[in-house]
């Protein structure tokens, strides 16, 4: 495993793209974290003297202002940490989900497994969008919806993946032993199964963040996800959208952070893919 | 009278990530109209390459240098325009694997007919009906039928004989043919060259015909050409090659060909050793590791190819008349 | 075929018809109503409003009621938007919405499967490096940030086309809505069909075409292309569903009445007849070019068909 890591470190460092990405990535992190700190302005603050005001050094608003006032800047920092943070939460929520279907469906294998299989192969073919709009309508907007609704994005690939390894694993004679010493599924499954697929199950929850940050934006954007007045990339879009004709900054600069976001994160991803050499189907 | 193809010290090298790898090392060769001319070596030995380059077909990493000269027009780093003139319609080729070689979701006539449409400018039913006519002549039957086939529809000797009857359907001057039988069943390997004997005789083309079996060279070259590492260790006249080789190497290769009318040998004789890894020799007789005649000079000296014209040989101590 | 296309028609209804009742099942039997948002009313209205509806009647009824007038093409009146059956919005926004997708997805076809055979024909020259990061644009950056820059560009700065809006028919209005909703699928072709084109440039029976002298041209469109196409089929559906959810972002931004519009608005009004007609009709169109898409493939490759 060592030897292997280092060698796909290497194909990685080597690409400029991906090193480039990964700066940036970074950056913006540190910037997300930090930002608030150098800017004097804060996000709720409306500045009545300023309102929609363009991007400026001398009047403290270095990205301008929304309609309301609010300094851009702090705001869009402040969105890009709400998408991020969600973005991480709903990762972890489909790993675990999509960890235990897939170990399970790999462990029991025969029809059990045929059938969670099937139900993946049905879930994978249709628009999430369209299940989260049903819901809504069903149950009103609400956060837990919205986690809900996001981590069921990944999970799928993830289960996909965890049942391959399972179904490798399982024939080790490691676990052939455990069988024998008498341990019951479940503690099988749990601490002898799922610490072996680890490996890969790692790298593709670092792939299914972009589509996860993106699956939140456009919830958001969509009116279906954050509300007033908490703020994420998404919302902020879209008021900038709105304004686009008379202020165009309040598009521009939300939209150039989560365009930039999202393209590290995919050219990290491929290069990340490219280093490990895993193909899944995708070009 | 100008040699079809005449190919003058050709190198080819192909560039890796790790430094350049040397498969073609000065190979110079001539081939007369009309002339039967066999290329035998083993897997590795270069002597698909010295075509391939001729055709044009070489990889994306591969450099070549020298002169490949057909019926007088230089072929080597010429255009696709220029190359797409004599490929396929004076110069042509019977591919290796008749298995892979055919398009999947094409028909057979597409195949066949879209050489003549393509060359010579005939409409479609004309090339169709040449195409039909000349399945018969290579001994395909019901070729009616066999047009409007999928290539999966069909065996492999009756895919190789589809590739021979395109080679020859624009009536080439070379007709180049690689291994033509080497992927086939047994019984269809001498089919497949008593074809091509035929094919010759009518159409009197000349042939090419690489191959690392001497027994498949046999009956149909009138010259033979042994390569070894990427390089011409004997170029002689077939009868001559099999009665007096003069290359350690061909002497060995004879000996490899069982001998259906002599006694039964304990065991089947081979080579001892392998063949150089492509760039691995330099200036040194490329076969000297696993020659038994093998002295200081062959370690650092390489042979040139010389002798008279129906008997050359790279060796500094030739296998004389015993 | 025709025994293949019945036999793949015989099992996608089943599908279209589990879809169709679980959010049948789901919307009535979720917590509240739709009438819940209005303030609170007199009981007596309630009732005569449940009652004018049929949501007073057992669920197996209404069900039964709900597939009977689906047969006959009737969606059931809109919640919110009073004057209108949903049968109507759905007549009036599915043009819309059908002529957009079309459109984006020719568009993705032929510009994707150009810009990835282009790609794989000058491999590794600047083209190549230039065409591949724009793939990567595509589709790493959403449809609702690409389609406000474009209008940013193309219609706030250059005046060239107009942001939102929409006339019957015209390309100007319709031109940034189709580009930015082709720009996902167009993007995953364009290097799908790269990478595919490489490998088929490497067969053997490629060798052979070059052999036999072939123009570079009848090469590509004979050959190459429809085995190196098989990969983007199998991509077809998965596009079409990207193409329906972008549709909803696009008509929402552009201001197209189209179907994915009034979905959205659904969604935020809790409108339920209107959700569950649109999730029919989307469910059919996706289900309906799946079977489109079999036959595609099996048409592709003769092998299959055998």
């Amino acid at each position: 495993m060592g030897a292997f890591a280092d060698e796909a470190w290497q194909r990685l460092r080597s690409n400029p793209a991906a090193v480039a990405a990964l700066a940036m990535m970074c950056t913006i992190l540190a910037l997300t974290w930090f930002g608030p700190w150098i800017s004097p302005n804060d996000a709720q603050t409306l500045d009545w003297l300023h309102l929609a005001a363009p991007p400026g050094v001398q009047n403290s608003h270095w990205f301008g202002t929304d309609r309301l006032g609010r300094d851009l800047f702090v705001r869009t920092l402040a969105g890009t940490r709400v998408s991020m943070a969600i973005g991480l939460a709903a990762s972890v929520v489909s790993l675990l989900v999509g960890v235990t279907y897939g170990a399970i469906a790999g462990y029991i294998g025969g029809r059990t497994d045929h059938l969670m299989m099937r139900v993946i192969e049905i879930l994978s073919g249709l628009p999430l969008i369209f299940f989260v709009i049903v819901l809504t309508v069903i149950f009103g907007r609400s956060e837990y919806l919205l986690f809900f609704a996001i981590g069921a994005v990944g999970w799928l690939t993830m289960a996909r993946i965890v049942r391959g390894q399972t179904l490798s694993v399982r024939r080790r004679e490691f676990i052939e032993a455990a069988i024998a010493s008498g341990a019951g599924t479940g503690r099988i499954i749990f601490r002898h199964v799922v610490p072996n697929v680890l490996g890969p199950v790692i790298v593709y929850a670092t792939l299914t963040v972009p589509q996860i940050i993106l699956f939140e934006s456009f919830l958001s954007f969509l009116g279906l996800g954050v509300q007033e007045p908490g703020a994420s990339l998404g919302t902020l879009i879209s008021e900038g959208a709105a304004e686009m004709e008379v202020a165009p900054w309040i598009l521009l600069v939300p939209g150039s952070f989560l365009a930039l976001l999202l393209l590290c994160l995919n050219i990290f991803g491929d290069a990340l893919r490219d280093a490990l050499d895993i193909r899944d189907g995708s070009p | 009278m100008t040699p079809t193809l005449s190919i003058d010290d050709l190198r080819i090298a192909f560039s890796h990530r790790a430094g350049s790898i040397e498969a073609v090392d000065r190979v110079s060769l001539q081939i007369a109209p009309s002339e039967c001319v066999g290329i035998v070596g083993e897997s590795g030995s270069g002597k698909t390459q010295v075509f391939m380059a001729a055709m044009g077909l070489l990889a994306g990493n591969a450099r070549a240098t020298g002169s490949v000269r057909f019926e007088g027009r230089e072929l080597l780093a010429a255009d696709r325009a220029t190359l797409n003139r004599v490929r396929g319609s004076k110069l042509t080729m019977i591919p290796q694997d008749p298995m892979t070689s055919l398009t999947p979701h094409l028909k057979i006539g597409i195949q066949l007919a879209e050489v003549m449409v393509a060359h010579l400018g005939t409409t479609w039913s004309d090339a169709r009906s040449c195409a039909r006519r000349m399945l018969e002549r290579v001994h395909v039957a019901e070729p009616m039928r066999r047009l409007n086939q999928y290539p999966h529809e069909l065996s492999g000797g009756m895919r190789q004989r589809v590739m021979i009857a395109m080679s020859l359907l624009c009536e080439p001057s070379l007709v180049i043919a690689d291994e033509p039988s080497t992927a086939l069943d047994v019984t269809i390997q001498a089919q497949i060259i008593e074809l091509l004997r035929a094919v010759r005789g009518e159409f009197g083309m000349a042939l090419a015909l690489i191959s690392h079996d001497l027994a498949v060279v046999a009956g149909l070259a009138d010259r033979i050409l042994v390569m070894y590492a990427g390089r011409i260790v004997e170029a002689a006249a077939a009868g001559e090659l099999f009665r007096r080789p003069r290359h350690p190497y061909t002497a060995e290769l004879l000996k490899c060909v069982p001998d259906i009318s002599g006694p039964r040998p304990a065991r089947l004789p081979t080579l001892v050793g392998q063949p150089p890894r492509p760039g691995e020799v330099l200036e040194a007789c490329a076969f000297a590791p696993r020659c038994s005649r093998a002295a200081e000079r062959c370690r650092i000296e390489r042979p040139e190819l010389g002798g008279p014209a129906g008997a050359q040989v790279a060796c500094h101590f030739p296998l004389s008349n015993d | 075929m025709i025994r293949y296309f019945f036999t793949r028609l015989a099992g996608a209804i089943p599908t279209l018809l589990i879809i169709v009742t679980a959010t049948f099942f789901l919307m009535r039997a979720a917590p509240g109503g739709p009438f819940d948002q209005e303030q609170t009313l007199p009981p007596e209205i309630t009732a005569n409003l449940q009652r004018a509806y049929g949501l007073d009647q057992p669920i197996w009824t209404q069900y039964g009621r709900y597939l009977k007038s689906l047969l006959h093409g009737d969606f059931g009146p809109s919640f919110k938007y009073k004057d209108f059956t949903v049968t109507e919005l759905i007549g009036q926004g599915f043009p819309v919405t059908l002529q957009l997708g079309v459109m984006a997805m020719a568009l993705a076809l032929m510009a994707g499967t150009l810009l990835g055979t282009f790609a794989a024909l000058h491999r590794n020259s600047a083209a190549d490096h230039a065409a591949m990061s724009l793939a990567m644009v595509g589709i790493a950056i959403p449809t609702f940030v690409v389609l406000p820059f474009l209008g940013l560009l193309f219609g706030v700065y250059l005046h060239w086309l107009p942001v939102a809006g929409w006339e019957s028919g015209s390309i100007r209005h319709l031109a940034l809505p189709v580009i930015a909703l082709a720009l996902p699928p167009l993007a995953y072709i364009a290097r799908l069909t790269r990478a595919s084109m490489l490998e088929v440039l490497r067969s053997n029976f490629i060798l052979t075409a070059f052999a036999k002298g072939l123009p570079l041209h009848i090469l590509i469109l004979r050959h190459a292309l429809r085995p190196a196409l098989m990969p983007v089929a199998g991509y077809l559906v998965p596009a079409i569903a990207s193409i329906m959810t972008g549709s909803l972002v696009v008509e929402s931004i552009a201001g197209l009445p189209g179907i994915g519009r009034y979905l959205v608005q659904g969604a935020l009004n809790r409108d339920y007849t209107l959700v569950l007609g649109m999730v029919v009709i989307y469910s059919t169109l996706l289900i309906g070019m799946g079977l489109l898409v079999d036959l595609l493939y099996a048409w592709l490759d003769p092998r299959v068909r055998h």
